[in-house]
């Protein structure tokens, strides 16, 4: 599919003139216009317009809150307060790049399990996948330091607690503390270099959203049934197909976004974040922000020595259960991409699912309180620990061997005419 | 060109003193990189004025007995404890097998001023700062993730992995002490 060409022939002399120099209008009008879509997308499939809108939304109201923010610790609090009470319609543009933050990772949640799902990650994307990884790994580092900013309590302790992880790495883990932080504690250099490298960040990632987005026009879009196109019939246009359909889904995402933003911005936030931040005292209950809750309860699930004392385990599952999301495409042996046709994958999937919103929910409890009898969060959530682990060392390996996936339609288009696929 | 270059170097009588050439060239490229880089990191690491905070000074003689103050050093709470001769004898009291990182009283403070505890305030698992006069051993209580420390400030329950950590300190006078 990459070899398509555009049926573009430049109709006035000036567009002939910059065709030969520099083919702007011909790529736009390849890969934004005439880009063969498979013509059963659904709006699972309007995750990456969504989230192409927050990255542009969050970099707009970043530059503008960079000109009237202050990253200095006795400062920057007040720059903050100054910005939603003095500055022109500053109140709604920090709501916004605040719950903004909380929108994009909805959205990224979202398009993350569409590809669990389908098998998005299967060859020949597994690039593409790889790619999208690297780009929630940024989001994370992003959102992480721009929590940082307003130096509130949760601020600091967050990064405080963050930083810290890195003194579990053996040896090293000390000179790296102090380089990450400038200092031997968190103080005004961290403050400095996180708003610098917070600022920097979202370029990067818009740099590698174009590397996904050239990885996905490569071999093409998975589509809901997975099997690949075969002919002309099976696509429609890019525009205005999915052009319409993506825009629909922006707008309908933007309903929510809005209500937050003018009704409850700080509801997605922590009360303690209004305190100042002050290094000789921890809040009695620290928690991240809710899109790394399950992250954290992993984190904090490893409270035992095995082997390895238990901060550097608890750092290894931490990181560990981002970083096998690479692996993914090499884990999962099944031919079948799409879950609608594998009726075992199916159920552990769900269960996947469902354990991750239970692991968000252990995130937000104190370790020891009670759940089942007197099993404590920390007990029972080690259990959730090992079902994701488990899903993509064990089951998603095992799966392929054991399941008789059901019949996959001959084509999309075959899929489309006919949603039952009881004949092959 | 590659190939023509390449069958040029074949051809040549010496290969190995053009080797030695490219090596050389090689090496000392990445002996710029590196000249060039090592700052660009270093940059990052604590500066003159964070090292020249790295010591402090502290009277103990208004620490009431039985009463504990938090100081900053290097920007990190430090807690000095004034400890009562029973929460002394408590923290002796405790045999070695009852540590997860065992370590006696006697080492934690300076000898002639046992009364003294003087400890980095920050949790041994993820750096919170415990609370004092808390948990079931009389010293510490991280909120964060519960980690308990006792009167000696060792770890006995919880998350944490190691003791609080007695920063380097000497005593200048009786009461003066100087922290780093």
């Amino acid at each position: 599919m990459s070899s398509h060409t555009s049926n573009y022939t430049p109709s006035t002399g000036i567009e002939k003139w910059l065709d030969d120099r520099l083919p702007l209008i011909r790529f736009s009008k390849e890969h934004l216009m005439d880009y063969p879509t498979p013509r059963n997308l659904n709006y699972w499939w309007t995750g990456g317009a969504i989230l192409t809108f927050m990255l542009a939304a969050q970099i707009v109201t970043g530059i503008i809150l960079a000109m009237h923010y202050t990253p200095q610790v006795d400062l920057a609090f007040d720059s903050v307060e100054h910005i939603r009470r003095d500055v022109n319609s500053g109140r709604i543009i920090q709501a916004t790049h605040a719950v903004g933050a909380s929108m994009f990772f909805a959205a990224v949640y979202m398009h993350i399990f569409r590809g669990l799902y389908f098998g998005s990650y299967k060859a020949p994307r597994e690039i593409l996948w790889i790619l999208g990884v690297i780009i929630f790994l940024l989001m994370m580092a992003t959102a992480f330091m721009g929590y940082v900013l307003p130096w509130g309590q949760m601020s600091f302790w967050a990064a405080a607690v963050i930083t810290n992880i890195f003194a579990a790495i053996p040896v090293i883990g000390d000179p790296i503390l102090q380089l990450l932080r400038g200092g031997f504690a968190v103080d005004n250099p961290t403050l400095n270099r996180f708003f610098s490298l917070h600022y920097l960040l979202p370029f990067i990632i818009a740099a590698v959203v174009g590397l996904h987005i050239w990885a996905l026009h490569v071999p093409g879009n998975n589509n809901p049934v997975g099997v690949e196109v075969k002919s002309e019939r099976d696509t429609l246009p890019f525009h205005p197909f999915y052009t319409m359909k993506d825009l629909f889904a922006v707008v309908v995402f933007c309903i929510p976004f809005a209500w937050f933003v003018f009704f409850a911005p700080d509801i997605l936030g922590h009360p303690d974040n209004y305190i100042q931040a002050n290094p000789l005292v921890t809040p009695p209950h620290i928690v991240p922000e809710w899109y790394f809750l399950p992250f954290y309860a992993i984190l904090r699930a490893i409270d035992f020595n095995f082997i390895l004392d238990s901060k550097l385990l608890g750092v290894i599952a931490f990181g560990g259960s981002i970083l096998i999301l690479f692996f993914l495409p090499w884990l999962d042996t099944s031919k079948v991409r799409s879950g609608t046709f594998r009726p075992m994958f199916k159920w552990f999937y769900w269960v996947f699912v469902a354990n991750f919103v239970l692991l968000t929910w252990y995130g937000a409890q104190a370790p020891d309180m009670k759940v089942l009898g007197n099993f404590t969060v920390a007990d029972t959530s080690k259990l959730s620990v090992l079902y994701y682990f488990a899903y993509f060392i064990v089951i998603l390996p095992l799966l392929s061997r054991f399941e008789k996936p059901r019949p996959l339609p001959n084509s999309i288009s075959e899929a489309v005419l006919k949603p039952a696929p009881a004949t092959n | 060109m590659a190939t023509e270059s390449n069958l040029a170097h074949n051809d040549q009588p010496n290969p190995g003193r053009r080797d030695f050439l490219y090596v050389a060239t090689a090496a000392v490229g990445a002996v710029g990189v590196g000249a060039v880089a090592w700052p660009v990191i270093n940059q990052m690491n604590p500066d003159a004025s964070v090292l020249a905070l790295a010591s402090t000074e502290f009277d103990l003689s208004g620490v009431e007995e039985g009463s504990s103050v938090t100081i900053k050093w290097r920007g990190s709470p430090v807690f000095v404890r004034h400890r009562t001769a029973a929460e002394i004898e408590e923290a002796r009291a405790v045999p070695m097998s009852d540590l997860k990182d065992p370590e006696t009283d006697e080492a934690r403070v300076k000898e002639g001023h046992d009364q003294y505890l003087v400890m980095v305030a920050l949790c041994t698992h993820l750096g919170c700062v415990p609370v004092g006069d808390a948990g079931e051993f009389g010293g510490w209580f991280c909120p964060c993730h519960g980690s308990e420390y006792d009167t000696s400030g060792r770890i006995r329950k919880g998350p944490a992995p190691k003791n609080l950590v007695v920063p380097p300190y000497q005593f200048l006078s009786d009461s003066v002490i100087q922290i780093g």
